[in-house]
């Protein structure tokens, strides 16, 4: 049956048994535009330098698909390298859709995981993300988290790049986080927890390869920093960042 | 040496150097890869009769442009051989594929029954590996052509190379010396990784872009407030005045007639000749200026056919054009400067009296930057002396998916002071960064003018913007050439050289499409969709006269080609429009052409940057009706 059809569709007397081109349909496309592509990029491979508290640290996203359809993944995270040992990490899956020509729209899973002295304590959310940019050259990621105990929280993280030179580039970032309900266990208290400052300058040996320098400033805030401060830990940690941009 | 039969051994020297026999060839490119000739650029003619060549396609490792690289070669030459036909006789063309995958001739510009064209997918299936395709076409027409690869990117590899038709009568102008000049890009990269990067990072190749010295710069000439404005202009709209050229000399070297500016291709002439030049521009991806410092240069021929002599000092060749110029050279030698558009880099030659003559290159000149024109900013015919506000939107291109209405107060307004400077951004732009004495307006007293606004249709997510107005363009020179302070080529100087018959014959319909685009994401297409997204060809009835209008909302020129059929580019000559194969469109500019479906058949459609026709600026026209009685 489906032979048949098959056979019918390639036969040259059918009327409508033509390409897009026009042409019989065993001939191939003039031009394939819509080939799989991908893109990763580790934004952040660093070593922090936090006063005693130094970490290294990553932030890396990259994507698979073509125009409309992508399949990303996103992951942060840190390891300290002085003090106690431990560190979180973080990892994302996600579908994006194109809905605007700067816009991406994005959905998925999120996994964190916080490792350390005790019991390693993982938390699981999905997410709700845009991906962009903004007028005015702002890279700019909102997007809304809901974990598996109902929690909501939101993170819009934005960059900007400024070029000294063709290869000198600064680039200024923000984070933002804030939590609808407390999650102490994972010292999270509603309201706005923390914000991230940083600034980090990049000199693009190639576009590809960027080793940089620069600062991160982290201060957490509202009830989040108070309930660090009863835990005996820092409110704030500014920090001197060496590492590596790169990406294929 | 023995030297191969019909070549001097100065044409011998060059085509060696074009393909590298002098500096070696690599002792593990295979025995067939070894070039024994080189393309040779001196157009000889002959008793005109019918032609008979073959074209082998070969995958080579190359000497080229100072290295060693892997090409792909037309009969052991980047570019290929010169094939020269005869106007009123036959061609037959077997071209043989030695590749290890599909490939393909396309003769550009030639008029020829479709399924000759060379285009697979189109009008043919392609020529499989070891396969030979035959074109065989009664050739009716004369002039400058080329022909190149359509499939993939190998013409980026080097499958290109000129075609010369000889006229059955005599051209109405005389000259005793004829060379081919094809203009070209040549990158050591795999065209495939190009485009990868540029699908991941558009402006890869851009090194030309504003820093915070340009800022400084410009806020010392110009003042805080105009230099803000512009940079908020540019920043919301998300574009970069400097996007002059995706691929740039950062990865390419431009080549005439194959051989890079150090090794100085040279064409010699005999005191008192007059030489035609016969441009053609077979890059992939850049558009050239093009000057011989000294030497006014006559327009003889555009696309082939003859047009009305226009003499000029430089003129701005978009991919894919050919530009036909007659000069007379005095007893020295001239460089032939082809800048590239971006002003990245070069390709340069010399024509001198006699052999290792060289005469001073001129310094590349700094780069243009995109204006609020390119944007389709509306300036509401306004005076420049006394700008009126209230009339004037700065917001150029309408915005897309955000609020619109910050757009027409605020930082985008101008200072209202009549007696103050002009403080158009896109002026203190051409004040700062274009040399000449060019009064501090001439930017926009050249803009040609509004013909038509946008409609609704912003054409979808793969397009960034519209422009809010469209214009008619073709009395500018070209981006980066409107104040040189001496005579370039603009579109509107080309008349043919005899009226047509039917020329002043009325359009039975009008077919309108939008060239667009999305810079961030590497999306090139029409009306917003690319070619995998539309449903069949564009129909035209045989025998129909089609106004086909085509308005570029990008903030490229694009040069756009349509194959089988020339198109007369109505810019206002009556019954001496100029015939055009290639249109290169202006940012937002409108431009009407005037196509008479009178060539059967299936014809692809699109523009010729290839790496834009590669993602998706490609269709194909349908001209039906009357397929039978072809012969």
């Amino acid at each position: 049956m489906s032979l048949v059809a098959l056979g019918l569709s390639l036969s040259p007397v059918g009327a409508t048994a033509e390409t897009p081109a026009g042409a019989p349909t065993d001939w191939p496309e003039p031009i394939l535009d819509s080939n799989l592509r991908y893109f990763v990029l580790v934004d952040q491979l660093e070593f922090r330098g936090n006063d005693g508290d130094d970490l290294v640290r990553w932030d890396s996203e990259g994507w698979l698909g073509g125009d409309y359809n992508k399949l990303w993944f996103k992951t942060e995270g840190e390891v300290r390298t002085s003090g106690p040992s431990g560190g979180d990490a973080e990892f994302q899956i996600l579908y994006g859709r194109t809905f605007a020509p700067f816009w991406d729209f994005q959905v998925g899973v999120r996994q964190d995981v916080l490792f350390g002295s005790g019991p390693d304590r993982e938390r699981t959310f999905a997410v709700l993300g845009v991906e962009g940019l903004a007028p005015y050259w702002f890279e700019v990621t909102p997007a809304l988290f809901i974990s598996d105990d109902g929690d909501v929280s939101v993170r819009f993280t934005a960059t900007y790049d400024l070029l000294f030179t063709q290869r000198l580039i600064a680039q200024p970032r923000i984070e933002v986080n804030a939590a609808a309900q407390d999650a102490r266990k994972f010292g999270v208290e509603s309201g706005f927890n923390d914000i991230e400052l940083a600034l980090r300058l990049r000199y693009e040996i190639r576009r590809e390869f960027a080793p940089y320098i620069g600062v991160n400033w982290l201060r957490k805030l509202g009830d989040t920093a108070d309930l660090a401060r009863e835990e005996g830990e820092d409110v704030d940690a500014l920090g001197v960042v060496v590492g590596i941009r790169l990406w294929f | 040496m023995e030297l191969p039969p019909g070549l001097t051994r100065r044409e011998f020297i060059q085509a060696a150097f074009a393909v590298g026999l002098l500096t070696g060839f690599p002792p593990w490119a295979p025995a067939y890869a070894r070039p024994l000739v080189g393309p040779a650029a001196r157009v000889r003619g002959g008793p005109p009769g019918p032609v008979t060549m073959d074209l082998a396609i070969r995958a080579d490792s190359v000497d080229i442009a100072g290295g060693v690289g892997s090409g792909i070669t037309l009969n052991e030459t980047i570019p290929g051989p010169l094939v020269e036909l005869y106007e009123g006789h036959d061609a037959v063309l077997r071209v043989t594929n030695h590749l290890a995958t599909d490939s393909s001739i396309h003769w550009h510009g030639i008029l020829l029954p479709s399924e000759m064209d060379g285009v697979p997918g189109v009008t043919f299936p392609g020529i499989r590996p070891r396969e030979t395709f035959e074109a065989k076409f009664p050739v009716r027409q004369r002039g400058t052509y080329w022909y190149h690869s359509h499939s993939g990117l190998q013409e980026q590899s080097g499958v290109y190379g000129p075609l010369v038709v000889h006229p059955a009568t005599p051209d109405p102008y005389a000259y005793e010396r004829d060379y081919v000049v094809v203009l070209s890009d040549w990158t050591f990269e795999d065209p495939h990784d190009v485009l990868a990067k540029l699908k991941k990072m558009s402006d890869y190749y851009n090194f030309q872009q504003r820093t915070v010295s340009d800022f400084a710069r410009d806020v010392a000439a110009a003042g805080w407030q105009a230099t803000l404005r512009d940079r908020l202009a540019w920043g919301r709209m998300r574009m970069s005045p400097t996007d002059i050229a995706d691929i740039t000399a950062y990865t390419y070297s431009y080549l005439m007639n194959g051989i890079h500016p150090a090794g100085n291709w040279t064409g010699i002439f005999t005191p008192g000749e007059r030489v035609r030049l016969r441009f053609i521009n077979a890059a992939a991806m850049t558009y050239f200026n093009v000057r011989i410092p000294g030497l006014p240069m006559t327009v003889v021929a555009a696309d082939g056919p003859n047009v009305q002599p226009v003499e000029v000092d430089e003129l701005q060749i978009g991919v894919a054009e050919t530009y036909d110029v007659i000069v007379a050279p005095e007893d020295r030698s001239y460089t032939l400067f082809a800048e590239s558009m971006d002003r990245s880099g070069y390709a340069r030659g010399t024509l001198a009296p006699r052999e290792g003559m060289t005469a001073e290159v001129p310094a590349l000149r700094k780069p243009p930057l995109r204006t609020m024109v390119d944007m389709g900013m509306d300036m509401g015919g306004m005076d420049m002396n006394s700008m009126e506000m209230g009339e004037m939107n700065m917001g150029g291109m309408e915005m897309r998916e955000m609020d619109m209405s910050g757009m027409s107060g605020g930082a985008m307004q101008h200072g209202s002071d009549p007696s103050a400077e002009p403080t158009h951004p896109g002026h203190m732009e051409r004040m700062d960064r274009s040399e000449g004495d060019a009064s501090p307006d001439s930017g926009m007293q050249t803009a040609g003018p509004v013909v038509a606004k946008h409609g609704p249709d912003e054409h979808g997510t793969g397009n960034t913007s519209v422009p809010r107005v469209q214009r008619n363009r073709l009395g500018e020179p070209g981006t980066g050439l409107e104040n040189t302070g001496h005579r370039v080529l603009v579109y509107a100087d080309l008349r043919s050289d005899r009226p047509r018959h039917g020329a002043t014959r009325p359009p039975d319909r009008e077919v309108e499409l939008h060239l667009t685009g999305n810079m961030e994401r590497y999306m090139w297409s029409f009306d917003g969709r690319k070619f995998s997204e539309v449903d069949g060809p564009i129909e035209f009835q045989y025998g129909e006269r089609i106004r086909l209008i085509l308005v570029n909302d990008t903030m490229m020129e694009h040069p756009i080609h349509l194959h089988g059929m020339f198109m007369e580019l109505e810019n206002g000559h009556g019954e001496h429009l100029p015939l055009k194969h290639t249109i290169s469109v202006k940012p937002a500019e409108r431009v009407s052409l005037l196509v008479d479906a009178v060539e059967s058949g299936r014809w692809a459609f699109h523009c010729h940057l290839l790496y834009h026709m590669k993602m998706g600026m490609f269709r194909v026209v349908r001209v039906a009706g009357r397929p039978e009685s072809r012969t």
